[in-house]
């Protein structure tokens, strides 16, 4: 078992014949990922590489080739209408890694999802992957490997780095989960931690936040009541100033909330290990394993 | 994108609500002839994107034209919190009874937007929620049915005990909510609201926050931003689309993606150093990224080392060691380079920098450890 996708995924990718959509389609598809749609407007009808079809709307993607999982590839503007699209037309998991997307888009996008039953990962992050079995979404299969440690995270190339740490010193993943760095987000770290706790195949699970909000300190929380398993982690932004946006619309101290300082000391008082830095990851695992 | 206090009263204004007058002044000379037209007393207002103007001396009422001519000479040219202040608001005094707190903002708890209303205004509001939270009344919004007029109106009770100041504030409530969708606010606050000697419920001052990625579909709220309030460096990375933000410390650090940027940071300080700046490339593989990186950290002086940290995904470690050596046959580097680059396309990226006399490393600790030596 694996969290959220696996082979029974079977992936509808939105703006395939985009520059983004395309080149992660192409490198889905080799990792193993059963593409079995793509969908641009105005483009129903062609195949993408000669075999996977392409269609006008998500719904008739779905109903031709039974899709159940959808990965957002397009622009900005248009994100919002396609995570509409997907949970409109019985899409059970969306993926958007679309960055930019208005904040007062997604106030009426995450109702609209949660109505329809749909699970939203994103916007504005990297996807995930169950490596060997599946990978939506725009993760680097090569730097992982299978195993036991469940990762979650807001960042894209931190993670990278973190499973990186991991794989070299021989610690398979079991799923990494990017829940993306925006403010309103469809999936958060309790979801995630939950789904590893549940998971029989995770040992061990490796949280890595960042400034801004309170999601790790609620996640902290849920670890200390629900969750048996080892969680070790991670909080990027300890030099960061107050009142600016790092980068991600969603890294930013308002006030006095939200500082890694903060975050730190409550996942430490939740029993969490919490690293210094990227390369304390494998011996914390080691300690608590 | 933060809006000015002129420029967030004009919008209030034009979404009716009521505020009171008031003129935007460059020149002392300006400063005058507005209060001249006001006549009586007015308070000049340094126009700056800082909080504590009052405290700072940026706030002055003056009983004459011409103490508002020397105030404003006082004002225009003084820095508040780094800010240099270029606009002074002239806006007559006003006989305040009351003062009030009616703010907009979308929680990330919640995930709506929520609107917060405190009898105990013109504080910081972050400082009410600090010593007497139960002075702050808060309501989410549901956004498919936005802010019903019952709700309003008992958040307006929750400010004055006279209907017709409550029905008053909770109509300037809707209309703020208005606000909010129609220009893309991520914050929209008014404090204070007042209640003047007569009664009358007011917009004394406004503060708007516009979310980023509302601009590019909003050219007329884009248009409002102030590039000379903001510091050239960070005005130069935006239009090279680069996110920038310029910090205290000496080790230039250039990094693909936010998250492992503030955690090169953070690894930056955790080995005795002191970062100066944040930089996030993005995901796109484009070498004039880099040169334009290159070129804006190179352009402080106390920038003593600079610090790549690359790990390669869609961004292509090849395209990442082509701009460092296009940037150094563009200008010279002048400090020590340390890089580390690794993942995608990394084979080629290190042959390149090395064809150029550049050594490359896989370790992050590695790589800041040397940097910070």
């Amino acid at each position: 078992m694996s969290v959220f996708i696996d082979q029974s995924t079977r992936l509808v990718v939105q703006g395939i014949t985009g520059r983004d959509g395309s080149f992660h389609a192409k490198q889905m598809i080799e990792y193993g990922t059963k593409v079995v749609a793509g969908v641009t407007p105005g483009k129903g009808g062609q195949r993408f590489e000669n075999t996977i079809p392409v269609f006008n709307t998500v719904a008739q993607a779905v109903h031709e080739t039974h899709a159940n999982t959808s990965v957002i590839y397009v622009p900005a503007a248009v994100a919002a209408s396609a995570i509409f699209e997907a949970a409109d037309s019985g899409i059970e998991l969306i993926i958007c890694i679309t960055e930019g997307i208005p904040v007062l888009d997604m106030t009426r996008v995450l109702p609209f999802v949660h109505e329809r039953g749909a699970r939203l990962i994103g916007p504005n992050c990297p996807g995930l992957i169950s490596p060997g079995k599946s990978k939506v979404g725009i993760i680097p299969g090569n730097i992982c490997k299978p195993g036991k440690i469940g990762v979650v995270s807001r960042s894209g190339t931190l993670t990278y780095e973190i499973i990186h740490q991991l794989s070299t010193h021989g610690m398979g993943q079991s799923t990494c989960v990017g829940i993306g760095g925006d403010p309103l987000i469809g999936t958060n770290f309790i979801h995630c931690l939950a789904a590893f706790a549940a998971d029989a195949e995770t040992a061990a699970i490796v949280m890595i936040g960042e400034i801004g909000g309170t999601d790790e300190q609620r996640a902290a929380e849920f670890v200390k009541e629900k969750v048996k398993k080892p969680v070790v982690g991670f909080i990027a932004g300890q030099t960061a100033p107050p009142g600016r946006r790092m980068g991600h619309a969603g890294a930013i101290i308002s006030g006095s909330s939200g500082t890694a300082a903060d975050k730190m000391a409550a996942l430490a008082k939740a029993g969490i290990s919490v690293m210094k830095r990227p390369a304390d990851v494998v011996p914390l695992l080691q300690e608590r394993l | 994108m933060n809006l000015h206090e002129y420029q967030a009263r004009d919008i209030l204004r034009r979404h009716g609500i009521p505020v009171p007058p008031g003129e935007v002044a460059t020149t002392p000379a300006e400063a005058r002839a507005i209060a001249e037209r006001f006549g009586g007393k007015v308070v000049v207002k340094a126009q700056v994107h800082a909080g504590g103007r009052g405290k700072a001396g940026g706030v002055k009422l003056a009983k004459s034209a011409a103490e508002a001519e020397a105030h404003a000479k006082a004002i225009l040219g003084m820095t508040i919190k780094g800010l240099t202040v270029h606009k002074v608001l002239v806006a007559p005094a006003a006989e305040i009874a009351t003062e009030s707190y009616v703010g907009i903002i979308v929680d990330r708890t919640s995930q709506r937007p929520v609107l917060m209303v405190s009898p105990a205004g013109g504080i910081d509001i972050e400082e009410v929620a600090a010593k007497t939270p139960e002075k702050i009344h808060r309501l989410a919004v549901d956004p498919r049915y936005g802010l019903l007029p019952h709700q309003a109106v008992a958040l307006g009770f929750a400010l004055y005990s006279d209907v017709k100041q409550a029905r008053a504030a909770a109509d300037i409530m809707q209309k703020l909510y208005g606000v909010v969708y129609a220009v893309g606010a991520s914050l929209a606050e008014i404090n204070p609201l007042v209640t003047t000697a007569d009664g009358t419920v007011q917009a004394l001052d406004a503060k708007i926050g516009i979310d980023d990625n509302e601009l590019e579909r909003r050219p007329e709220i884009a248009a409002l931003r102030d590039v000379s309030s903001e510091a050239p460096e960070e005005v130069a990375a935006r239009e090279a689309g680069l996110t920038f933000i310029k910090l205290d410390g000496d080790v230039g650090c250039c990094v693909n993606g936010a998250g492992l940027a503030m955690a090169t940071m953070d690894l930056v300080k955790y080995y005795g150093g002191q970062p100066a700046n944040f930089l996030d490339i993005g995901g796109s593989s484009n070498p004039q990224k880099v040169v334009a990186a290159l070129r804006i950290m190179t352009s402080d002086p106390r920038v003593k080392v600079i610090l790549f940290n690359i790990f390669g995904g869609i961004t292509r470690g090849d395209d990442v060691a082509n701009g460092i050596v296009q940037a150094t046959k563009e200008f010279p580097l002048k400090v020590p380079i340390v890089i580390r680059l690794t993942g995608t396309n990394e084979k080629e990226g290190i042959a390149i920098l090395e064809r150029a006399g550049f050594k490359a490393l896989a370790d992050m600790d590695e790589a800041v450890k040397q940097a910070v030596a």
